[in-house]
């Protein structure tokens, strides 16, 4: 069947299409030429309203160990967000740590199409893939947690070459299905096990003698060499620490060129001067990524309210666990792979420091330059509820709006920011950028984010409207690969969408090194550790999509 | 992984029968017969050589074919104004199913094994732990203190796996590590170091240990205890302990939840999480709460992804509605509260279900055998035995791939469980 959506005003960044009149054909889940003979099956009004791609999330924690302990744990959570079953949909709850199904519909509700698991621990792949495998229409996929793991690091203290490492990497991205690597706190979550409560960027792990630097830099090398499209995706050292500020911008310029994404950057900004020692390092954050193109970075926006955090850096968590709110919370080391921390917290607009965490995010955002290489995020549900983009979308395009809710702020932290004197306001072609073309780009999906005939057919129909949290929370249309599953903002269909993954190349000699450590270490085998592709597809409703690997990457 | 070799063995067996989940056993298949050949132990033997007898579904005591069976099942589903999916001991596809099921029917669901799970999960509820996982248990713990629990006899293997491995990876001597019991004796030799050090056993009854356990707490924190006994055991034998706690570089402290039968456990459980909390201002210490034999691990994590909650989760007002004790399925049953009760336990043909007045359906494990035959049984195959499958292993941060060692035949849960859906 071909479908005619007629006369949209387009947003496509990828394309360089700026609010151009449009129309735009369906057949097949892709988008397709115009046809010669001008016949169609089925034709969409779509005259003055805003068109782009389906939005991709490019850092969203919604499955895997630490996301299900958080949904155990808050029962008080969900219970004031409960959904009942509907003829289409299965019930769930919602909130901060919501059911599979529930997050899936709420992220086709909100015109998304896509969302990327940032923390996928290699052991723990299968239990992350099942999860996303239960949600709903939207696209999946995940990045795979290394540095602290003790092979990696065993392989660095005995000097193993980068060919050696690369090969881990790849083998490791292969069979844990994944299409990206992050590092979280790197080394300290295992420096953690030893009872490192510390670790900065040239501090020493005490068994290993490896520095978070020496790991970054193998492991962006790697990442590089492989051909990986997306960054190595890091989560830098000392989130939440005042003053982190500098080791932050240390690990930005200390990459040497490669390329990298520093994620929930706003955690990660932070100066030590005022009265409260708590200040706000965005200007020279935002001026470092200005000046450095190999480095990108989503914001990690936090916005007022309860919420749950949930982190693989359970040396961090740890440590915030006296603010967790309510007073419980868990921490875990796993497997010689990794670790989490899972602490509920509520950030209270009279507080000094969440008030001013807030205006470093919004900061952030209005100060790096190039919307190409900063991307919307709230870190959910770590700042807040991905439920709340909408919001957050109003924050960067309507100036009133935010200038409105920060003179209702702690007064102390509006006096320490100088968002006020701020006067840039998001495009829509910028926000499309930034939530469609940008994070496609990023993540390494070579059919999505873009509305070029050939692509998939994910995308978002909005009527504009000034008030951008009421255009953005209900699309007028979603399509997912083609079917329409959301009309005037209500779900009418629910499809399964695939799962992304690279699959670079490695030697598999590395598989000599591998078997006997499992054996000697591990509880599991290598052979059982291995997700196979079967595993994906499972009874048959999900699929994998292999994308591209960049030019220079061993095909 | 699991294959089979040339001579008809699988090698790398996975084990969803006992919470640690080895899986290196060697398994023989000939025909529907199944042995192990090699890592067996007592869990395992019965959990994969149990013999396949019934392969046809009976209503009423008489063999009906798969569909009529599935649709009667149905028909009861569809009236029954309060239906229970208990048991739930499968596979992942198996619980999914079941939540599915019990969403669209409006059922609770329940576990075979909650009362155990929920001494953990509540104390996750309402204060929440720090937990490590088995590989980093074989690697790093210097001193375990068991917890009111004889923990070889669930779980045959633990010692051998996690303590007495020939080497650790941080260069730690394995025979320096102690192992210490609070509450249970154990009744073998499993935790006898190689060289034949016995574990140090500070013995009480399980009723005492909530008073134990507070009180070694308070010595791990320092406070000054009036009293020179508790529970039968000296204060200052406790005052040993709790300096070992403190001098241990990486301590864990486990239980068997199933194990601490007293009444509220929880709070023994959550006495021993808020210690392990506390030493870790200066050291490293964690709890292990072993559990999550035949699928119950499985149970909850589903239940928690899909539905928010975990079991114990009432359907009936169209959402899920979470209430540990009012959905309890044991006490509903008992108080005639249930009127269609579908059991499935595809794992162990002791498993059967709990007697009560309900209309009884049960997806169980071919050759079980019942006192009182149920309304309906349905044989189904053993999640890695009959049927591909993962399971979760009781540390919960490893799920292991289950394979198809034979065709018997036998649908899987997932298979009936999604053919009564279909229907309801």
């Amino acid at each position: 069947m071909l479908t005619k959506l007629t006369g949209g005003r387009v947003y496509d960044p990828a394309n360089s299409i700026n609010n151009e009149v449009k129309d735009i054909y369906i057949r097949d889940g892709r988008i397709v030429r115009a046809p010669s003979d001008g016949q169609f099956d089925e034709e969409i009004d779509v005259r003055g309203k805003v068109v782009m791609a389906g939005a991709i999330d490019m850092h969203t924690h919604i499955g895997g160990g630490k996301v299900n302990i958080a949904r155990t744990m808050l029962p008080e959570d969900h219970a004031a967000d409960v959904v009942a079953r509907t003829e289409l949909m299965r019930s769930g709850c919602g909130h901060a740590a919501p059911s599979t199904l529930t997050a899936g519909y709420r992220y086709a509700e909100m015109g998304y199409t896509a969302g990327f698991e940032p923390a996928i621990l290699p052991i723990n792949a299968r239990q992350a893939h099942m999860e996303m495998g239960d949600t709903p229409i939207i696209d999946k996929g995940g990045y795979v947690m290394l540095g602290s793991d003790d092979f990696l690091l065993r392989m660095m203290a005995s000097n193993g070459d980068q060919e050696a490492i690369n090969n881990y990497v790849a083998w490791t991205m292969t069979h844990s299905q994944a299409i990206g690597v992050k590092v979280v706190n790197p080394g300290g979550i295992n420096a953690f096990k030893f009872n490192q409560r510390k670790l900065d960027l040239d501090e020493k792990n005490q068994f290993y003698g490896v520095t978070p630097r020496d790991i970054l830099l193998r492991l962006a090398q790697a990442v590089k060499e492989l051909g990986v499209p997306h960054p190595l995706h890091v989560h830098g050292c000392n989130l939440g620490v005042p003053g982190n500020l500098d080791t932050t911008i240390d690990t930005m310029e200390g990459i040497n060129g490669l390329p990298m994404h520093m994620t929930h950057i706003q955690f990660h900004s932070y100066g030590t001067e005022g009265d409260f020692k708590f200040s706000s390092g965005s200007a020279q954050i935002a001026e470092v990524i200005n000046k450095h193109k190999n480095i990108t970075a989503d914001v990690g926006q936090i916005l007022f309210g309860q919420t749950v955090t949930a982190s693989g850096d359970a040396m961090r968590q740890f440590s915030a666990t006296p603010h967790a709110h309510p007073n419980k919370w868990v921490c875990m080391d796993i497997e010689c792979d990794a670790g989490c921390g899972v602490v509920p917290f509520k950030y209270k607009d009279q507080s000094y420091v969440n008030a001013l965490q807030w205006m470093i995010g919004l900061e952030t955002f209005l100060m790096v330059d190039d919307p190409w290489r900063v991307f919307l995020t709230t870190d959910h549900p770590n700042g807040a509820p991905f439920t709340s983009y909408p919001h957050l979308i109003r924050l960067l395009m309507d100036k009133t709006f935010r200038d409105d809710i920060l003179s209702t702020l702690h007064p102390e932290a509006q006096k320490a920011s100088h968002l006020a004197s701020l006067e840039r306001e998001y495009s829509l072609y910028e926000i499309a950028i930034m939530t469609r073309a940008g994070a496609a780009k990023l993540v390494g999906l070579a059919d999505r984010g873009h509305l070029s005939v050939g692509g998939a057919a994910d995308i978002t129909i909005y009527t504009d409207d000034a008030d951008r949290e009421k255009m953005f929370s209900k699309p007028d249309y979603v399509f997912k690969d083609g079917t329409m599953v959301v009309k005037d903002g209500e779900l009418i269909e629910v499809t399964w969408g695939t799962t992304h993954v690279v699959k670079p190349e490695y030697d598999n000699s590395i598989e000599k090194a591998l078997k006997p450590y499992f054996d000697k270490y591990h509880t599991q085998k290598m052979g059982n550790f291995k997700m196979s592709d079967d595993e994906i597809v499972d009874d048959g409703r999900g699929s994998l999509t292999v994308q591209p690997l960049h030019a220079g990457g061993k095909i | 992984m699991t294959e089979m070799t040339d001579t008809g063995v699988w090698q790398e067996v996975a084990s969803p029968f006992c919470g640690i989940a080895s899986d290196d056993l060697s398994i023989k298949v000939e025909g529907n017969t199944v042995s192990i050949v090699e890592n067996g132990d007592a869990v395992t033997k019965a959990g994969f050589e149990t013999p396949i007898t019934d392969l046809s579904p009976r209503v009423n005591g008489k063999e009906v074919s798969l569909s009529e069976a599935v649709s009667h099942v149905a028909g009861l589903l569809r009236s029954s104004k309060q239906p229970v999916i208990g048991g739930l001991a499968t596979d992942l596809n198996g619980v999914r199913s079941a939540m599915a099921l019990a969403d669209k029917s409006r059922a609770t669901v329940d576990s075979m094994d909650s009362d155990a799970a929920f001494r953990n999960l509540l104390v996750l509820q309402d204060t929440g732990w720090m937990m490590t996982t088995l590989t980093e248990v074989r690697n790093r713990v210097d001193v375990l203190l068991v917890v009111g629990s004889d923990i070889e006899v669930d779980y045959p293997r633990f010692y051998e796996r996690m303590l007495w491995n020939k080497e650790s990876m941080f260069d730690q001597e394995i025979e320096s590590r102690q192992v210490i019991y609070l509450g249970k004796t154990p009744s073998g030799d499993a935790s006898t170091s190689p060289k034949g050090k016995k574990a140090h056993v500070l013995a009480c009854d399980n009723e005492d240990l909530p008073e134990v356990m507070s009180v070694l707490r308070a010595l791990v924190n320092g406070k000054a205890v009036q009293a020179e006994q508790v529970g039968g055991l000296a204060v200052s034998d406790l005052a040993d302990l709790a300096e070992t706690l403190k001098q241990a570089k990486y301590s864990v402290v486990t239980w068997s939840a199933g194990s601490l039968d007293m009444e509220h456990a929880e709070a023994t459980v959550q006495m021993a999480c808020e210690m392990v909390k506390e030493l870790n201002a200066d050291t490293r210490s964690n709890c292990l709460a072993l559990g999550g034999k035949e699928g119950s691990t499985t149970v909850y994590n589903v239940s928690s992804w899909q539905a928010g909650y975990p079991m114990r989760t009432n359907f009936s007002r169209g959402y899920p509605d979470y209430d540990p004790y009012l959905s309890d399925s044991k006490r509903m049953l008992a108080n005639d509260e249930v009127d269609v009760l579908l059991w499935v336990s595809s794992f162990n043909v002791k498993r059967t279900p709990p007697e009560s007045n309900a209309t009884t359906v049960v997806i169980g494990r071919s050759g079980m055998t019942f006192e009182q035959e149920p309304d309906v049984f349905i044989p189904v195959g053993v999640p890695g035995i009959d049927h591909a499958g993962r399971a979760f292993r009781g540390d919960s941060s490893v799920a292991v791939p289950l394979r198809k060692l034979r065709d018997s035949g036998l649908p899987s849960t997932f298979d009936v469980l999604t053919a009564v859906e279909k229907l309801v």
